[in-house]
């Protein structure tokens, strides 16, 4: 291999920076899963019986269930009853105000790059911090409450609103969905909840950071956001983890319900751990998200920049509904040393005049995998709806792949659907050619990458943007250009 | 004499274990312009691609000195920074990359090398706008990828824009001719030419002549087989022209012979 090559790979193998372990105690449930184990989050969460029921029907359906292998990633199977289904850090104190969240908590979330401060209000960020599964402290709530927003965590949010809790949950991602939507919906430990009533647009970005912190936990959050007619919400997630050598189990569901002409935009900034270089530790990330347009002129956004984990399985998905309705997707994935990533989207079209719109970026590099899979889905009734796809891969080094999987299923002929998809590779002659104009490699790597990802970057709120660019840049070669 | 730009000492190169570069000497003083000459094979483009730092070049022998410096030491982009330019003879595509974001890094970064503040946006919107008249380019292509869909002029045009952007010490322009239709040549020509000035240089690497009524060169060295086995001054090219490439060679044969 050449020596252009050899510095990439040596750029690209560089060290998860978020890698460290906070000491905080935390509750934990000894590994395994039984009833009594749903029984036991639900006590501790002191839930209502309507949704332990829930929780154990999901439970008793996910037992006739087998784990999904149709992906196009490779891993040894995991082993359910090893992982405890429930961690929440110990100190759990009502608090009254951020002074009062556990210093070292604090300090992970400072070494995070994100503050709970004042910093993040004039920013204009709500951030509700998700460590172990337990939202530790939810920011500006006064202020949303004001426009009557509910931004909660999901706990909070069944203690103080169950009855749109109850109207809603399921109603996205059914607990029959799948496998891990299943699980989910048996052991979900905590996440968010977002209510935007009619007509108000919210003021400022929405934020969650999950982290996973106690060794041998499975995160489950369930994330919940329903924007009523004519309503606005932009809602960013970012995810962290610490290094370690076995692998943790993530498996999320997030359920966006929107209703006529409202829109919400989901965007998120995916930084768990992949893994080392060899391909040990790594979080897997089987992940459910789905959107319902359910209003006529809806619209629902998904837009991705997924650095991390050691597997990715996610499909962040439109059903399209309304007459109308928009559905977009904008992903960047980027996957190195052994991470594999089969990841993509679905667009259900089931209402006229629907649109949807697909753009896909894979980055592959190292030994890594990507993978994209996407369905687009034009019902009968579906009339003049229309697609737009476009999948491009970029290959960095030579022993890294990309895989496109598109299906496409049309039952009305009045339907458009159109699919572009390149495969390209950083060429030594290009990093040589920014070499002698005076860029260095790493900067050069950058350079490219973040041209190919423009289109998704542009979808990114302002800050988070600049945030991704940065991750990828780290993701790639351990230093920020 | 004040110090050279550039100081060849029987510099020897190859690349995958094939020797091309035999042993070549050559030194160009600031305000000159050298042409260098050969045939197809000679080693013109390993030249200019050694000087840069291309990957997989190995030197086997001989010095390179660059404004009193080992330029071998350097890696490409240091070269780059201290002042040496290479006008690609095929620039490649970068697809995604703005041209004007790419070209302000490539300043800042040697404006960063040489202790100078970056410029902002807007200065760099003011410089480049004068240089781009000066290449006859459109404004437009400031704000396309890097060479992504340009026309072959397009390409060596940019690269001269960029040459003008940098303003290298030493430029080495590959057989930036090639390709190019009359009007084009006249333009970059005169692009070279107006950059000229009394403490950089340039090495002209040509298969014609024809580049020379335009940049009309100081000295003339034929590169047979990796040497150069000629030099002269601007009337040596015409003479090339005129004969062809045979002739040294029959003559430079009959040297090593007696």
């Amino acid at each position: 291999m050449s020596e252009a090559l050899n510095t990439i790979e040596e750029f690209v193998s560089s060290d998860y920076k978020y890698g460290f372990v906070s000491n905080i105690e935390s509750d934990t449930l000894p590994p395994g899963l039984d009833e009594d184990v749903v029984r036991q989050i639900s006590l501790r969460k002191q839930e209502p019986e309507w949704l332990l029921e829930w929780r154990l029907k999901a439970f008793r359906h996910w037992q006739k269930m087998t784990e999904p292998h149709w992906p196009q990633v490779h891993y040894p199977p995991v082993d359910f009853q090893a992982i405890s289904y429930y961690a929440a850090p110990k100190k759990k104190p009502k608090l009254n105000s951020l002074d009062e969240v556990d210093p070292e908590l604090r300090e992970t979330f400072d070494k995070l790059g994100i503050s709970l401060d004042e910093q993040k209000r004039l920013a204009g960020v709500a951030v509700d911090a998700v460590m172990d599964s337990v939202s530790v402290a939810t920011t500006f709530r006064k202020d949303l409450e004001k426009h009557g927003i509910i931004f909660s965590s999901f706990s909070e949010a069944v203690r103080e609103h169950p009855d749109l809790v109850r109207k809603h949950l399921g109603a996205v991602v059914p607990y029959t969905d799948n496998f891990y939507a299943a699980l989910n919906s048996a052991v979900f430990s905590d996440g968010s909840f977002c209510y935007i009533p009619k007509g108000v647009r919210c003021p400022m970005e929405l934020s969650t950071y999950f982290r996973i912190n106690a060794a041998n936990t499975g995160q489950f959050e369930r994330t919940l956001i329903v924007a009523e007619e004519g309503s606005y919400v932009s809602y960013l997630e970012g995810c962290t983890a610490p290094m370690r050598d076995e692998n943790q189990l993530h498996a999320a569901v997030v359920e966006l319900l929107a209703m006529d002409r409202a829109e919400i935009k989901y965007s998120t900034v995916q930084n768990w751990y992949p893994g080392d270089k060899e391909g040990r530790g790594g979080i897997y990330n089987f992940v459910t998200k789905r959107g319902l347009c359910k209003g006529r002129d809806s619209k629902i956004s998904w837009t991705q920049v997924e650095t991390g984990s050691a597997i990715t399985w996610k499909y962040p998905s439109c059903v399209l509904l309304g007459e109308n309705s928009v559905g977009e997707f904008y992903s960047v994935a980027l996957t190195n040393n052994r991470q594999q990533a089969d990841t993509g989207t679905k667009m259900v079209h089931l209402g006229a005049n629907t649109r949807s719109t697909i753009v896909s970026k894979g980055i592959s590099a190292g030994r890594a995998q990507n993978s994209y899979r996407g369905l687009v889905k034009v019902n009968p009734g579906a009339t003049n709806a229309r697609n737009f796809s476009q999948c491009d891969s970029l290959l960095i080094g030579d022993q890294c792949g990309a895989h496109t999987f598109p299906y496409i299923e049309c039952g009305n002929p009045t339907a458009r659907i159109e699919h572009e998809a390149t495969t390209s590779k950083i060429g030594e002659d290009q990093i040589f050619y920014c070499n002698q104009r005076g860029i260095e490699t790493q900067d050069a790597v950058n350079m490219i990458v973040n041209g190919f990802c423009k289109e998704v970057f542009k979808e990114l709120p302002m800050e988070f943007a600049v945030e991704a660019q940065k991750l990828l840049g780290v993701s790639l070669e351990g230093s920020v250009g | 004499m004040s110090d050279p730009i550039l100081d060849i000492r029987d510099l020897r190169a190859g690349v995958e274990g094939r020797d091309i570069l035999q042993g070549i000497s050559l030194t160009i003083q600031p305000g000159e312009v050298h042409a260098i000459m050969g045939p197809n094979g000679s080693g013109k483009s390993t030249l200019a691609s050694v000087l840069a730092g291309r990957d997989g070049y190995e030197v086997r022998g001989g010095s390179v000195n660059f404004l009193g410096q080992d330029l071998l030491e350097l890696a490409p982009e240091e070269r780059a920074r201290d002042g040496l330019f290479l006008a690609f003879q095929y620039p490649v595509e970068i697809p995604g990359v703005n041209s004007t974001y790419f070209l302000k890094a490539a300043l800042n970064e040697q404006r960063k090398h040489r202790g100078l503040t970056p410029v902002d946006a807007m200065e760099f919107l003011t410089l480049v706008r004068d240089k781009i008249k000066l290449l006859e380019l459109n404004e437009d292509l400031l704000k396309r990828p890097v060479n992504a869909g340009f026309s072959g002029g397009e390409k060596k045009r940019n690269e001269i824009f960029q040459m003008a952007v940098l303003e290298p010490r030493l430029a080495v322009l590959d057989e930036t001719d090639s390709g190019l239709d009359i009007d084009a040549l006249r333009v970059v020509a005169n692009g070279v030419n107006r950059l000229k000035s009394a403490d950089n240089a340039q090495l002209v690497i040509t298969h014609y002549q024809r580049l020379l009524d335009y940049i009309v060169p100081d000295f003339v060295h034929v590169l047979m087989n990796g040497r150069i086995v000629r030099s002269g001054g601007k009337e040596l090219a015409l003479e090339l022209e005129e004969r062809g490439y045979d002739w040294i060679a029959r003559e430079t044969q009959a040297a090593t012979q007696s």
